[in-house]
């Protein structure tokens, strides 16, 4: 009796810690959304802000960056379900002794590193292109083209696999009893097989699409002009990154739930037509089948239902929200202590130059204060002379001086985000 | 009833490689017959109505419907409808769907279709089941959706292969009735793959025996039962018991066999090996345990067989009793039921009789698997 509800709490306690892993990140991510501080982070919180979601809105870079990741998106998923659908079916026909070699090749890009891929179809295709003796502007050396071949190469193998686990439920008699009811080959294949795959398909276009989306490593060589979401992102991380992105992948977030919950729902309800079919006499057939309490009996409707809700009373109270009075205090309650401290730096000083004074050392003030910003953080040293410089002139930016004490990431933007803060 | 259109194979080879599916097969089947190949699985009888179906070529020799060679014309274009073992029906189209895939084809319109598919759904009296799918339906109702799709193609000939084996014993009695009772309505050619002889003897107008590509015998049910061409015919359709022995003598259609336990016994030389058969011959005798009656206990004679009881059993309309044969196989004889008492012999020797012209004799040859 006890051993059993020991084992039920450490279960319990196992699936908390093994979510905590798994959807820990996205939940802070999510948090950093909403808070005000121009560097995403969920803790101090200061103010709930909708100001990031309208920041992401006005980044042309990053909305240049979703264009591009869908039209690459859409690119790859057409090419890979193609490229992935042939070489499933070629599988399927191919002599059973060339079988696992084939495969093997098929699988081979999965394993093959995406940098490797990310060069090689940079190299082969300007090759190609040097050899129809075509400009650097050509067709084939175009980004968008290079990134859909690119990621197709590889995520077509993806594809694949999906393509070819449904396949193996496919019976060839299918396709022969088509043949044998009059059909050509192209009708069998578009009236028997394509239906039957089209679940797969969809999975296998779904898939392709994500994998596409989130390319990083394949897409760095082969962009061109046509910089994606992941390409962006990764350029701004490295000028530093602001709570748009954690926007972003809230949005990205809510949307992954949401589809979830449309496909969950789906399933449910089509079990429960099942159901009812099963149960319904022939002349209920002939009509439409009335599945009793859909919603009821449907927890992921529920949810989404929920979830809908939800979006529709954040969208409408960030209409109407603004947090300018909350940032306002929060802006005064920084200055107070940025002053506070100040007085208190140059209370300090006062004191040392009077000591330095006693002790008639000349060159104390400089390497006493430059320790003191790297000690907070690598990425703060960035802009470190700016802040020694700040600091030594004792007139310090209040914006700088509040936000390096909360950390030295802070640094990197403060003057900029402060500034609009307060306007 | 129409004369339909006839289905002639000549001098037929399929090889898969080195392997002989089907060695020289030559069958004349006419038009309107309902017509079987009957024989164990891997003897080719399946390769057989692929090949007439077109989705195999043959090695060598000819296809013929109605006449015309069908040589390099494929499945879709040769006026025949296969009935899949498995029957094949396309899982997410509804019953209605299925029924009339061959007038989609054809280009028909959805009413059109509706109409055609709510005749042929009475025919197999499934009415108003057409908006179900295929997995709604039971497996008997499956096959009869099976068999009006292929009907709704207005095939010639109709190919079935072995579509009863999914079924249960009681269903599949049942659709042997309403096969044979379709084909006659219907009066079109149908060429029916078994394994099954009772299938076969009870729907077949003709019967071809197949083992290992090579066909035995060609003749009608009664005929393969009571007059085998061969020792495996004779011992792959209905219970059989085997007398192996050497011919002693041939006496017009009879021939005095020498047989390995049970002395000299005469017997009939089937039809088709009479006036080659000759003394000096390895021979093979059978008799049907229900030809074999008892006799007094040790009377000798050119039809009396003596043997040891091994065991007997009660089976209902018959009493069968189990004697020590020929090459380890038991000797059955099946006693009808009259209600007579019957005394259990165990152990004992006993004397039998029969008929001579129930006794049939072949050239030794290949017995079916048990």
């Amino acid at each position: 009796m006890t051993s059993d509800k020991i084992i039920r709490v450490s279960i319990w306690v196992y699936l908390g810690i093994f979510f905590a892993y798994l959807l820990g990140p996205l939940v802070i991510m999510s948090i950093t959304a909403f808070n005000s501080p121009s560097f995403p982070r969920a803790t101090p919180w200061e103010c709930l802000t909708f100001e990031w979601f309208g920041a992401l809105f006005q980044d042309e870079r990053i909305l240049n960056g979703i264009k591009n990741s869908i039209l690459v998106g859409m690119g790859t998923v057409v090419l890979s379900v193609a490229m992935g659908l042939a070489g499933a079916l070629m599988l399927t026909q191919i002599w059973p002794k060339l079988r696992a070699t084939y495969y093997t090749i098929i699988i081979a890009p999965i394993l093959i590193p995406g940098v490797v891929i990310g060069i090689s179809t940079l190299v082969f295709w300007d090759r190609i292109n040097r050899m129809l003796g075509l400009g650097a502007d050509s067709f084939l050396s175009n980004g968008l083209f290079l990134t859909i071949i690119g990621q197709s190469t590889f995520i077509a193998s993806y594809c694949m696999l999906v393509l070819v686990a449904r396949l193996q439920r496919y019976d060839m008699a299918l396709t022969e009893a088509a043949l044998d009811l009059g059909a050509t080959h192209a009708q069998a294949f578009r009236k028997v097989l394509m239906p039957f795959m089209m679940p797969a398909i969809l999975s296998a276009a779904v898939l392709a699409f994500l994998a596409s989306f989130e390319n990083y490593n394949t897409t760095t060589f082969t962009f061109g002009e046509y910089p994606t979401l992941t390409i962006e992102l990764a350029q701004k991380v490295r000028y530093g990154i602001t709570p748009a992105i954690s926007a972003l992948a809230f949005m990205i977030v809510a949307l992954t739930v949401f589809f979830a919950l449309v496909n969950e729902a789906n399933i449910k309800r089509k079990a429960m037509i099942a159901d009812a079919r099963k149960d319904a006499t022939v002349g209920e057939l002939a009509g439409k089948i009335e599945v009793p309490g859909l919603i009821s009996r449907n927890p992921a409707a529920i949810a989404l239902i929920v979830l809908l809700i939800g979006t529709v009373t954040v969208i409408g109270s960030a209409m109407t929200y603004s947090p300018d009075q909350c940032i306002a205090n929060v802006q005064e309650q920084k200055r107070l202590e940025t002053e506070k401290r100040i007085q208190e730096l140059r209370d300090r000083r006062a004191k040392e130059s009077a000591e330095k004074a006693a002790a008639e050392g000349a060159e104390g003030g400089a390497t006493q204060t430059a320790p003191k910003p790297s000690n907070n953080s690598g990425f703060g040293g960035v802009f470190a002379p700016n802040t020694l410089q700040n600091e030594e002139d004792g007139a310090a930016d209040e914006g700088v001086a509040g936000s390096s004490n909360n950390s030295g990431f802070g640094n990197v933007f403060d003057p900029n985000s402060i500034g609009n803060d307060s306007n | 009833m129409s004369a339909g259109v006839g289905v002639d194979l000549e001098n037929l080879w399929i090889r898969f490689g080195d392997f002989v599916a089907v060695r020289d097969a030559n069958v004349h089947i006419k038009g309107g017959d309902f017509f079987s190949f009957l024989g164990p699985s891997g003897c080719g009888k399946t390769t057989i109505l692929r090949a007439v179906s077109g989705f195999l070529e043959p090695s060598e020799g000819n296809v013929l419907i109605g006449g015309n060679n069908m040589k390099g014309i494929g499945p879709n274009k040769r006026p025949t409808a296969l009935i899949f073992q498995n029957l094949a029906l396309f899982p997410l189209m509804k019953v209605w769907e299925n029924i009339t895939f061959s007038m989609e084809i054809a280009g028909a319109s959805a009413k059109e279709r509706r109409k055609r598919a709510d005749e042929l759904l009475d025919m197999i009296a499934l009415p108003g089941q057409g908006d179900k799918l295929p997995s709604e339906l039971s497996g008997g109702q499956r096959q009869r959706v099976a068999i009006a799709r292929a009907l709704c193609a207005e095939p010639d000939v109709l190919l079935l292969d072995e579509p009863l084996s999914a079924l249960d014993l009681k269903l599949r009695q049942h659709m042997r009735t309403e096969l044979r009772e379709i084909q006659k309505r219907v009066g079109i050619t149908f060429i029916y793959i078994t394994h099954d002889q009772g299938e076969a003897l009870t729907m077949s107008d003709d019967i071809a025996v197949m083992r290992a590509g090579v066909i035995d015998q060609i003749a009608d049910g009664k005929t393969i039962y009571n007059d085998p061409a061969t020792a495996f015919a004779a011992s792959f359709v209905g219970e059989n018991n085997v007398f192996r022995g050497k011919v002693l003598e041939v006496k017009g259609d009879q021939a005095l066999i020498r047989t390995n336990r049970s002395g000299d016994l005469l017997s009939r030389i089937s039809t088709a090996n009479q006036g080659t058969m000759k003394a000096g011959d390895e021979a093979m005798m059978f008799i049907r345990p229900e030809a074999l009656s008892l006799a007094p206990t040790g009377t000798q004679g050119d039809h009396f067989v003596t043997a040891k009881v091994n065991h007997e059993e009660f089976e209902g309309n018959s009493f069968n009793i189990f004697m020590e044969g020929d090459g380890g196989k038991e000797l059955k004889v099946a006693i009808p039921n009259h209600g007579q008492s019957f005394d259990d012999h165990s152990g004992q020797d006993m004397t039998l009789e029969y008929d001579v012209n129930n006794a049939v004799a072949v050239p030794a040859g290949e017995l079916a698997a048990e």
